[in-house]
């Protein structure tokens, strides 16, 4: 794999990111409300000062000015004043994004290691029991959206059993490896409810995309020159089947993220996605548009790994 | 041999060598179709009750004629007993007449925004796949800018922002129905853009619709009567899964308190409601879930046993 390739990725990715922000920008400028709307009924602020107000904000300027505004205090780092938390926008982001990235990374992670191997062993065995089973329990898995088993984790594992919190608490009084269980512990729910859903449905890919490598003439090749039925399937075959799996992981990202918004709302854990609901909730626009500039930001960079990955994978794509 | 195999395993894979070709009785591609949807057994039991499930929510109201806001604080947060029998709500509400009203929202929804992303995604493509040169790059590529936008923070930010202004116009629980069907369906379409456009794409090169061009027929007859027929099956399929999807979508804004307003009870809103009631009525998170889960996994299951029956490639 060439650096050519990841830098005509690299530039590929920028007018993605710019055709987001203009998607971004046009939903706000079409919206209804004005920021000044309480200004405006507010006696005591006599109309000239309103004036003076929306020029000095540049409300008054044409569309594509306020927009190339937006656009460039954006990448200056200046995004605004969230006037509910009382700081600035980026810190408060930046505060929370961690936590966000760790969940949504280790339900990857758990998602790969469930669907992987399920996946391999379901195509190797075609119509067996195994086989059905397993692709029962994925449409049930990706069937039971996650606010539902959220609340039935809680359910069970919180209040049946009591052996996990439910709510995740960011400030633990605890040193040593005390402190990391506890941690461990509080995300291992949002972590499975997470992990298990993407899992779900990246099994039928992984078998299907497994399936159709399986067949083809340079397995039978491997196999008649006796390599193990093992080493056949771990090297020659995963490897292949994993190209399309890895853009359809980068092609699910956006509904993860949903996924992020709703488990951490039910799980209390303080990520973005939380933020986002509660700066809704309250109102609070420059928190909303930022957290959601990250979210398409985030998943623009998902599909620029998936896409290294890929010609990683196949190093035919980096050249063509 | 690859793509031989048949995408789906839920199908009965001992039933292709049992049905030989009957010359019998001529058979229509719907009955042709039909033929394969029914060895698909968990696709037709989904299919039994999905219809039981649209037969409820339907006529509910008239064999259950509990008002949905019937406040008794005498039996509040209830179990399932004869009086109520799915329980009561912290205000001692009847939690069936709620779920069953909640049911037809979910349902409508999801039926509304397929409908909306199937023809939005249907002139997309079909406009994509026909003009081909720079007219099929430009949407391809707003194809794949929306199918890059996160979804869920973009719903949620659409009806933040629009919930208003359209509850004005509309009224609250019909201005809440065409905004979310329509967020849902414009951000669902790249889907059936993508299939439609590549579809086209093949079809228009086949020597049937060369024909049709030499017998003089003109592009719209073209495209409606030789190309967009053929280009169906997937339309179909993808429509389907959309339906589960948007009921998914509707109910996570409900759940997220974004969605109708909180004195409409959909089946998101209610979990919304229970969440908090967790450890005293488990009933009450209970019932509102398993009838979302019911609703998308029979969906679901028919989409599968729709993809055997439509997948053109398979002989059975």
């Amino acid at each position: 794999m060439s650096r050519q390739y990841i830098i005509r990725r690299l530039l590929i990715a920028i007018p993605s990111l710019l055709g987001i922000s203009l998607v971004l920008f046009t939903i706000l400028a079409l919206a209804p409300g004005d920021p000044f709307e309480e200004l405006a009924t507010n006696p005591a602020v006599p109309p000239e000062v309103r004036a003076a107000l929306r020029a000095k904000f540049g409300l008054d300027d044409p569309v594509w000015a306020r927009y190339l505004h937006w656009i460039t205090a954006m990448l200056q780092g200046d995004w605004g004043f969230s006037f509910v938390s009382r700081m600035d926008v980026d810190t408060l982001i930046l505060q929370r994004l961690p936590v966000t990235l760790i969940v949504i990374g280790s339900s990857q992670i758990i998602a790969i290691l469930v669907a992987l191997p399920v996946g391999v062993l379901a195509a190797t065995r075609p119509y067996s029991l195994f086989d059905q089973v397993a692709n029962t329990f994925a449409f049930i898995g990706f069937s039971l959206p996650t606010f539902f088993t959220g609340l039935l984790f809680i359910l069970v594992f919180s209040i049946q059993l009591d052996w996990l919190p439910f709510v995740y608490r960011a400030d633990i009084d605890a040193t040593g490896w005390q402190f990391y269980w506890e941690h461990i512990k509080q995300a291992i729910m949002p972590v499975m409810v997470l992990g298990l859903f993407q899992g779900a449905s990246l099994v039928r890919y992984v078998r299907s995309s497994v399936l159709d490598v399986i067949k083809l003439d340079y397995v039978t090749t491997a196999r008649s020159k006796g390599i193990g039925e093992r080493k056949v399937i771990t090297k020659h075959v995963v490897r292949n089947a994993l190209i399309p799996v890895v853009t359809l992981v980068a092609l699910q990202m956006p509904i993860v993220f949903g996924g992020a918004i709703v488990t951490e709302q039910i799980f209390r854990v303080p990520g973005i996605g939380s933020l986002l609901i509660s700066a809704m909730l309250a109102n609070d626009t420059p928190v909303v548009m930022a957290v959601t500039f990250v979210f398409a930001c985030l998943v623009v960079l998902f599909n620029l790994i998936a896409d290294i990955l890929y010609g990683w994978l196949d190093p035919r794509i980096a050249f063509r | 041999m690859a793509g031989s195999t048949p995408v789906s395993l839920s199908a009965d894979a001992a039933a292709p060598a049992a049905a030989q070709p009957r010359k019998s009785r001529p058979t229509t591609p719907a009955g042709e179709a039909w033929r394969r949807f029914r060895h698909h057994r968990l696709a037709v039991a989904s299919a039994v009750i999905l219809l039981a499930l649209f037969a409820i929510v339907a006529l509910g109201p008239f064999l259950w004629p509990v008002p949905i806001n019937e406040i008794d604080f005498s039996a509040k947060l209830q179990g399932p007993s004869w009086a109520h029998p799915l329980g009561t709500d912290d205000l001692g509400q009847d939690l069936l007449a709620r779920l069953i009203y909640g049911g037809r929202i979910s349902l409508a929804v999801g039926l509304a925004a397929m409908i909306v992303a199937v023809v939005v995604g249907i002139l997309v493509g079909a406009i994509s796949g026909m003009a081909s040169g720079r007219v099929d790059a430009v949407l391809m590529w707003v194809t794949d800018l929306f199918l890059s936008l996160p979804l869920l923070p973009l719903l949620l930010l659409l009806t933040y922002l629009f919930r208003d202004s359209v509850k004005s116009v509309l009224g609250p629980e019909g201005g809440a129905f065409v905004l979310i069907v329509v967020v849902i369906g414009g951000l669902r379409w790249m889907q059936v853009a993508r299939l439609v456009r590549a579809q086209f794409l093949s079809l228009r090169e086949k020597e049937f619709v060369e024909a049709a061009r030499a017998l003089g027929a003109s592009k719209p007859r073209l495209v409606l009567h030789h190309i967009l027929p053929n280009a169906l099956g997937p339309v179909i399929v993808a429509g389907t899964i959309d339906v589960a999807a948007a009921i998914i979508a509707e109910s996570t804004l409900s759940f997220l308190g974004l969605g109708f307003p909180s004195d409409i009870p959909t089946w998101g809103s209610v979990l919304r409601d229970a969440k908090d009631y967790l450890d005293i009525a488990p009933h009450w998170v209970l019932f509102p879930g398993a009838a979302i889960f019911l609703a998308v996994i029979t969906i679901n299951f028919i989409g599968d046993g729709l993809r055997d029956a439509l997948d053109p490639r398979r002989v059975l």
